[in-house]
């Protein structure tokens, strides 16, 4: 297997079009946090016209919703949710200029058009690999919609976050491939 | 007769609900790796590799495994000759899991079903309480998460369905869950009893051990039969392609009404979570 490759956000174009299925990428930089209940605020700040809490341009959405964060940590254990919950709202945020999502489990085809067309990746993180993921957080700042809790809205610096492409720019899909791939019988 | 507070079952439940959710069992560290050593997929084999080391850095700080620490699932098997004293046996499971997912930096994670408002403190926990012969009291905490509970199933399926019926069912139960329930899984296969009980014994199922065989020849060579199948969908660690999509099929069966053919698959994601302990 080839060697990760390391990833800066802010993302470009050109760097979320060198990205295929299948590649293993650690994420540095600034990520933001957000679920459920943020992205239907998200998406009615947009339907409204109104600036969303901070510059999507570039930026990175990691389905999370933490366990607290004992003393002495900077964040609880973080592995991913399922994103199909956030399918409705994404190709909005891709719209505006969101380069990049972590989840884990398959994509609709709308968001998966829209990745196509607004240039953007979605990554997968491990499932119940929370410690692990936990520890690649640097720093945790709230951003918005505090009165949420695990699933408000926080940027995170994190620093080689391991994740595996799923969906590149191209509308191939890790999850249909690799099914592909291995099935017998 | 053998007078237990319930103060000491409140300690221990809420020790337990701590160890569960950070210290994954040996058992299936060694699950792991038998599968790397099937398994095709570089990918395949770099995810169970993550998962051995989360594993690892879960026990050694003592953190959460994974951020959903689950629904408190309680087993109580309690001895007939012991007298619990000083309060209500429910309230003191209560307060052991409140204190257990405050004190551990769990995760608060049952809510009302319409409103989606947070109970605050993961209760209500789920309770099975058994009476048995003797003067213990035996308690394990098997925390439940939604992912893979959220791919579950019951049915009735026509007794003239036969073993094969139940294996199509099972393999199907698992192509549709693709990733969700976080491959690799534990499939939990309750047969037999009515509706409530063949739930209940696919849950049971998921506490033994991962690499014990079942007692039953018979059912020990169906789910080997069963997990071969699985194995052969392609969907792999995380649902990314490979050998291993299911670690384990574990049986349970009890008789069943002579018109019926009850049904229960209780997926377990690959963080078998249960600690016990005997009063």
């Amino acid at each position: 297997m080839s060697e990760p490759i390391r990833l800066k956000t802010p993302l470009s174009d050109e760097d979320v079009e060198k990205l295929k299925i299948g590649d293993r990428v650690l994420i540095n930089g600034i990520v933001y946090t957000g679920r459920d209940a943020a992205h239907k605020r998200l998406f009615d700040l947009l339907k409204e016209g109104k600036d969303l809490p901070f510059d999507i341009k570039g930026q990175i959405i990691y389905y999370v919703g933490p366990t607290p964060a004992k003393p002495g940590q900077v964040f609880g254990s973080a592995g991913p949710t399922t994103s199909y919950r956030m399918d409705a709202y994404s190709p909005s945020l891709i719209e505006r200029g969101l380069k990049g999502m972590i989840g884990k489990g398959m994509r609709s085809d709308a968001v998966k058009e829209a990745m196509k067309k607004y240039k953007a990746v979605y990554f997968a993180a491990t499932g119940g690999a929370g410690a692990l993921l936990a520890k690649r957080v640097k720093k945790a700042q709230m951003v918005a919609y505090e009165d949420l809790g695990p699933e408000a809205i926080r940027r995170l610096e994190v620093e080689d976050l391991p994740v595996i492409v799923v969906n590149d720019v191209r509308g191939n899909d890790l999850y249909i491939e690799g099914e592909k791939k291995f099935r017998k019988g | 007769m053998r007078e237990v507070n319930v103060k000491l079952i409140t300690e221990k439940v809420k020790e337990l609900c701590m160890e569960a959710n950070t210290n994954l069992g040996e058992d299936v560290l060694q699950a792991f790796d038998r599968a790397m050593e099937k398994e095709e997929s570089p990918l395949g084999i770099e995810i169970l590799k993550e998962l051995k080391e989360n594993a690892r850095i879960a026990r050694e700080e003592k953190v959460a495994i994974c951020q959903d620490t689950g629904f408190a699932v309680i087993f109580v098997k309690l001895g007939q000759d012991v007298h619990l004293v000083g309060g209500d046996l429910r309230e003191a499971i209560f307060e052991g899991v409140r204190q257990g997912y405050r004190d551990g930096y769990l995760r608060k994670s049952i809510c009302h079903p319409f409103t989606r408002a947070n109970t605050g403190d993961n209760t209500p926990a789920i309770i099975h309480t058994e009476v048995v012969p003797g003067e213990k009291v035996k308690i394990t905490v098997a925390p439940k998460g939604g992912g893979s509970e959220n791919m579950s199933r019951v049915t009735m399926l026509t007794p003239s369905d036969g073993k094969e019926g139940i294996k199509r069912y099972v393999v199907q139960r698992v192509k549709e869950s693709g990733s969700n329930p976080c491959p690799p899984t534990i499939v939990g296969v309750g047969i037999g009893g009515t509706f409530e009980q063949a739930a209940l014994l696919a849950k049971k199922s998921l506490l033994r051990l991962l690499g014990r065989k079942n007692p039953d020849p018979e059912l020990e060579k169906f789910e080997s039969e069963i997990l071969t199948e699985i194995n052969q969908l392609g969907i792999g660690p995380q649902g990314l392609g490979g050998r291993t999509t299911s670690l384990a099929v574990h049986i349970l069966m009890m008789p069943c009404h002579i018109a019926s053919f009850p049904l229960a698959v209780n997926i377990q994601c690959h963080a078998q979570r249960h600690k016990e302990a005997i009063i």
